[in-house]
């Protein structure tokens, strides 16, 4: 490698990037990588200052986002990233809190912490990249994987039905509720970018390929999965999210399906109980 | 604005002075769960908080209020927690998040017979091994033993002293009695009151190591937004807090993590003792439990039995050294304590070989002064 130009382009996100972590532990052909970029490339759009933001994740394969992203970040204990965030926010709220984590993170040993910030329209963004498995264990069943898939766990076929997330999130009072795939890599970064403007609790799906624990079982190559990205899913913006189960037989909807305004746990605190400084009052003691 | 420190004498419970000495000490934030016989604490400091500029939120269980305490400490400020036996199970895994990311916040069990749903309204001390070794791995802990509703103001504020000192989870293991009793509470002038704070990082920013001791065995630690960049993670990590799955790192971290509590056991250690000087028989008790042990010990007395208390405000780290001590002069102990055999058990492994003996109860109900006296009799 004698030849090899001593100067060497900057990656445009290498400012955001714990470099001296890299290389990164995610599989080749998984998607986790795609969307950590977009949601990186979200955070620079936005123009705010990086020590604005904090990035907490949960367990799992995408629970090492945390690890990679080159601002105070949290890797926390399993299903847990959500309540830590939540502290966070409380007592600084001029940061931006993101939650980057798994399906299984966040909706099954997590959900109860899902629903209640959610209902509590706590202004922090939830990024859950969905890979339909436990793809860090190898492979067992999730509160997402389809109906039938087969898992190390679910042999002859998950008997179970999974959860249509950005339904629950709708449900559990969500004020911003998306769905893209990590092929849409700038739709999403658009999205997520989008989602931390929000004020209140948004939370976006992003559909990403686990090959070696989802299709390997699945007899689903990655691009096969792509390929069911770019031409099974239904771009549809304001969709009824009761349709957003995942089939893609009958194809997969993405976009954004709601953003309402409605005062956050924030503005609702500081209106009813007085100002909130925290920080402020520390530095007099 | 009501004032920060409400100073003065005030007819309050045990609950509602450990809120008082919460707020005293500093504290910002309180993510709560509401649990009988701990419920009040966290009432009371829902309406004081906003007074003092901080959040209050009850979040959705236990598991979420301790990691939400965690969450907020980051961001530089005092955190509390307080609950009783099924809620302090649920915090155990976050117990284990705390201790491994050096995170300082204080919670407060107050205690209730168990196992399980037990006995919600009656106190017990039968969580004193469960706070030592409840989370998984190996750790050391501090955990303070208050006897009244004073010692609650009080002691709160020691264990948010210590939490910011050792940037270590502090517990304040209280006890349905003496969190629902009411006695006289003294709080003092503000000026009076000594409170600690967590070095903050000088350097810098990019050298920054987030674990590297300083010269207590204890790192500066920097709040979110200051500009460090810190990572935090629950995974074996080196000194600059990145993860490292490997032997030598799991060494380095553990000898850091039980060092800086074990080097320093004089300045965390605290007992009080009450006629020891010529005592031949030592009766050993903390918290509620002590107060019934000042009776036996004059009882015991005005029988020309000799002896004394050791009472255990500090409970964790045990004070092996002291019982060492007294185990050369003495010749036996007793243990009074709400369970059969807990801290007990700590005694008879630094007394031996002089006899130590347990005077437990299973629950519900303080010890009658006459049932440790019966067992002080009996063994000696």
């Amino acid at each position: 490698m004698k030849n090899r130009p001593e100067i060497q382009p900057t990656h445009p996100l290498e400012d955001l990037v714990r470099m001296d972590r890299i290389p990164h532990i995610w599989c080749s052909g998984c998607g986790t990588g795609s969307i950590f970029s977009s949601c990186l490339t979200a955070i620079k759009q936005t123009g705010i200052p990086y020590n604005k933001f904090s990035m907490v994740s949960g367990i799992g394969c995408s629970g090492r986002g945390a690890g990679y992203i080159n601002i105070d970040s949290f890797h926390t204990t399993h299903g847990r990233a959500i309540p830590f965030a939540t502290g966070i926010k409380m007592a600084k709220p001029e940061l931006n809190v993101i939650v980057f984590s798994g399906d299984g993170d966040l909706f099954a040993i997590g959900g109860n912490h899902f629903i209640h910030a959610a209902r509590r329209n706590m202004d922090i963004t939830v990024i859950c990249v969905n890979n339909l498995t436990y793809g860090m264990t190898g492979g067992q069943v999730a509160a997402t994987t389809p109906h039938r898939a087969k898992s190390s766990t679910t042999t002859a076929g998950n008997p179970e039905t999974p959860f249509n997330l950005p339904l629950l999130a709708y449900a559990s009072g969500a004020t911003y509720v998306a769905r893209w795939t990590m092929l849409h890599a700038r739709d999403l970064a658009d999205s997520i970018e989008e989602a931390i403007r929000h004020k209140g609790f948004s939370f976006i799906e992003a559909l990403s390929p686990c090959p070696v624990n989802f299709g390997r079982r699945n007899k689903e190559k990655s691009l096969d999965t792509l390929k069911k990205y770019y031409e099974k899913t239904i771009i549809r913006n304001g969709a009824n999210p009761a349709e957003a189960d995942i089939d893609f037989n009958k194809g997969v909807i993405l976009g954004k399906f709601l953003q309402i305004s409605k005062p956050t746990h924030d503005e609702m605190y500081k209106k009813m109980y007085g100002q909130s400084k925290p920080n402020e009052e520390l530095k007099t003691s | 604005m009501k004032p920060q420190i409400l100073t003065g004498t005030h007819f309050i419970n045990g609950d509602e002075a450990c809120a008082e000495g919460a707020i005293a000490a500093g504290c910002r934030f309180f993510g709560g769960y509401p649990i009988t016989p701990a419920t009040e604490v966290a009432e009371h400091i829902s309406v004081r908080l906003p007074h003092v500029g901080g959040v209050f939120i009850q979040m959705e269980d236990e598991i979420a209020a301790m990691t939400s305490i965690l969450g907020a400490a980051w961001t530089g400020i005092k955190t509390m927690t307080a609950t009783s036996g099924p809620g302090f199970s649920l915090m155990m895994e976050t117990v284990g998040l705390a201790i491994v990311t050096e995170t300082p916040c204080v919670v407060v069990n107050v205690q209730r017979g168990g196992p399980s749903t037990g006995l919600p309204t009656h106190g017990a001390q039968a969580d004193m091994m469960q706070v030592r070794w409840g989370s998984h791995g190996d750790y050391e802990i501090i955990a303070l033993a208050p006897s009244s509703p004073q010692e609650m103001f009080d002691l709160t504020i020691i264990a948010f002293n210590l939490s910011e000192t050792y940037r270590t989870p502090v517990f304040i293991m209280s006890d349905e009695i003496v969190g629902h009793m009411s006695e006289k509470v003294v709080i003092p002038e503000a000026s009076k009151i000594k409170t600690l704070s967590r070095p903050k990082p000088t350097g810098r920013k990019d050298k920054f190591k987030l674990y590297k001791p300083g010269p207590n065995g204890v790192a500066p630690m920097p709040a979110i937004g200051d500009g460090y960049n810190v990572h935090v993670t629950g995974l074996t990590h080196n000194e600059k807090g990145y993860p490292v799955m490997s032997v030598d790192t799991q060494k380095e971290m553990m000898h850091r993590l039980l060092g800086k509590i074990r080097n320093n056991l004089d300045d965390i250690i605290m007992t009080e003792e009450y006629l020891l000087d010529d005592a031949e028989f030592v009766i050993v008790s903390y918290g509620v439990s002590a107060r019934t042990s000042y009776t036996a010990v004059e009882e015991a007395r005005a029988m020309g039995i000799k002896a004394g208390l050791l009472r255990l405000i500090t409970v964790w780290p045990f004070p092996d050294d002291k019982i060492r001590e007294l185990a050369k002069r003495v010749k036996g102990f007793v243990t009074v304590e709400i369970n059969m055999g807990q801290i007990a058990r700590e005694v008879e492994r630094c007394a031996a070989p002089t006899p130590a003996y347990l005077a437990g109860h299973p629950g519900g109900s303080i010890i009658p002064p006459d049932d440790v006296l019966k067992i002080l009799k009996e063994a000696f």
